[in-house]
């Protein structure tokens, strides 16, 4: 609007020199140091690719990574189809509506705390809510939180408790559906499933692809809840990769294959991501498209 | 019958005779019935956990694990009393207290240098725009973990560790881009003519900004507010890396510390203290649950 460059700038400058500082710089010394061994105390020593090939025989390192993706690929397809699923139940002309859309957002709200970790602490433990719950059934007490896959289970719950927010963004994709579609539909004698997957599906995919990148990008990077629920196990199988480079570098401050190990992170996240993008030209339809849906 | 409009009654009597509408309605009365049962239920599945928590803080240690009943049987505040002393020299309040002394900054400076910065992306022309916007959404995707080591060693040269500026600095700077962009795509939406009937009256932009353009992003403004507060109320890997001194603790990590202590031994204490560390989350969010949704739905949003 302005073609003021200098003013412009100036209004930005708070963001590049953030940029500079906070981010670009750190995110290019963090590779500089992937290649040290760094303790903190001693000065850092070069040692080439050395973390990356200690790496490639570390038994931990495979675990994490494939938890990590475990959890992922766990959490997000299920709280998406929840959400949506729950959005689309909304869609109606309801009374209460209001009420509804707050008691389930509320979850996404707190769900990264550290008191709802607690939470579902004393709800998995073995003498816990759960099992408490179950035994009225005559179930006998499930070790949730001592059983590796119980232990994912427990605390990929929890993710998928806090759908919430991808809720309401699904319900207002939902409202805008032009009510005209579906009755042009009505009309050619569609069933609610078609219309459904032929036409809502279709026009809401831009939502779902952000939702999905929004989502994967915050799973990747999941920590408080199986650092202050599992601590990790039982046998490292909820030792996500965030756990893994915050024990590796501030436990045993072991900075240079933190960072090692923080980069390969990224690398992975930023493959993952790039194939979401270019894949969304396949499913995803932007309204202004020619010839799409 | 209606006496008044006998038109209208006829037009019942006659609906109520047409079986095709009569099917039609109980069909639709069926799909809302099954709509709120299906609410109903998986509402209370979600939310049982929270009111059990609530519940259980007043139950002596023993009745917690017992029942699986929302009333108490016998009221006890005993887990309000010793939760509040906690197991050091400190009490729950004043973790409290230490919570608000970083994230009331934080919120502060979000706001500041996130309008700032918005207003410059949204109205002016910069060279190298494009790529300044670029960097800006590839900030958002970036997983943070890959720069915590360096900005721990940045924060540890300048001599801050073991204090809250770590934890609010960066965001003197607009390093969180998600606000941004959600505060770009807000101006976006607004029409101009304001600012260009203010600007041919005299207004430099600094009046322009102040003026007319803070006021219009007032809603959007709130939102970036709240979420900042609510986010960085839950953060828990900031304080856990650069906090080390418990006089300093904020409420995550006592909470953290109050269960590590007891080895989950006195639930009562531990689920109290929690649920006091979510309450003023939860009437933050009632109070301005609307500024959420708009946020939510207009820009979009992790959570």
């Amino acid at each position: 609007m302005y073609e003021n460059h200098r003013l412009g700038l100036l209004y930005i400058s708070p963001y590049i020199i953030g940029l500079l500082l906070f981010t670009a710089f750190p995110f290019l010394s963090s590779l500089i140091i992937s290649f040290t061994d760094y303790d903190l105390i001693n000065p850092p020593e070069y040692i080439g690719l050395d973390n990356y090939r200690y790496m490639m025989e570390d038994e931990t390192f495979y675990q994490s990574m494939w938890v990590t993706f475990a959890y992922v690929f766990l959490t997000i397809p299920l709280k998406l189809a929840f959400a949506l699923f729950i959005a689309f139940v909304l869609n109606f002309k309801l009374r209460g509506i209001k009420f509804f859309r707050t008691a389930y957002y509320i979850p996404s709200i707190l769900g990264s705390s550290v008191a709802i970790a607690v939470l579902w602490r004393a709800i998995f433990s073995l003498d816990g809510l759960l099992n408490n719950f179950l035994g009225i059934f005559g179930v006998e007490a499930i070790s949730w939180l001592g059983e590796p896959v119980f232990a994912m289970f427990s605390v990929t719950l929890l993710r998928v408790w806090q759908f919430g927010s991808a809720m309401v963004i699904f319900l207002a994709a939902l409202q805008s559906v032009p009510q005209s579609q579906y009755e042009a539909a009505l009309i050619d004698g569609a069933s609610k499933w078609q219309m459904f997957t032929k036409i809502t599906i279709p026009l809401i995919t831009p939502v779902i692809f952000f939702n999905f990148i929004m989502q994967t990008t915050q799973a990747f990077q999941e920590f408080t809840a199986p650092y202050v629920i599992t601590g990790g196990g039982p046998a490292k199988s909820t030792y996500l990769f965030s756990l893994y480079i915050y024990e590796t570098a501030f436990k045993y401050f072991d900075l240079g294959y933190g960072s090692a190990l923080a980069w390969v992170l990224f690398v992975a996240v930023a493959i993952f991501t790039a194939i979401s993008f270019k894949s969304s030209k396949y499913w995803v339809f932007y309204s202004g498209d020619k010839g799409g849906k | 019958m209606n006496k008044i409009f006998p038109e209208k009654a006829a037009l019942a009597a006659d609906m109520k005779n047409n079986p095709l509408l009569r099917a039609e309605l109980r069909k639709q009365k069926i799909g809302a019935s099954i709509r709120y049962v299906i609410l109903v239920f998986f509402g209370l599945v979600m939310l049982y956990p929270l009111f059990w928590m609530f519940s259980a803080a007043f139950k002596p240690n023993h009745e917690i694990f017992s029942s699986l009943s929302l009333w108490p049987k016998e009221f006890s505040f005993d887990g309000f009393i010793n939760g509040w002393k906690t197991g050091t020299e400190y009490t729950f309040g004043r973790f409290f207290i230490n919570t608000l002394y970083y994230v009331v900054p934080k919120v502060i400076l979000t706001v500041i240098s996130s309008v700032i910065v918005a207003y410059g992306f949204a109205r002016f022309e910069i060279p190298f725009k494009k790529f300044w916007f670029v960097t800006l959404v590839a900030t958002i995707l970036l997983p943070t973990s890959v720069l915590l080591i360096p900005q721990y060693l940045m924060f540890r040269e300048m001599g801050m560790l073991d204090s809250y500026l770590p934890l609010y600095l960066p965001m003197a700077f607009a390093t969180q881009g998600f606000f941004v962009f959600m505060l770009i795509q807000f101006l976006r939406g607004l029409p101009t003519d304001m600012e260009e009937a203010a600007q041919i009256d005299g207004c430099n932009s600094y009046q322009l900004l102040w003026y007319i353009v803070v006021p219009m992003l007032k809603p959007a403004i709130i939102s970036v507010a709240l979420f900042q507060f609510m986010w960085s109320v839950n953060d828990f890997l900031g304080p856990l890396i650069y906090i080390s001194s418990v006089e300093k603790y904020p409420i995550a990590l006592a909470l953290k510390l109050s269960i590590d202590v007891t080895e989950g031994t006195q639930w009562n204490e531990i689920l109290a203290m929690a649920s006091i560390a979510i309450v003023p989350s939860i009437v933050v969010f009632l109070i301005a649950q609307n500024y959420f949704v708009e946020g939510i739905s207009s820009g979009g949003v992790k959570g």
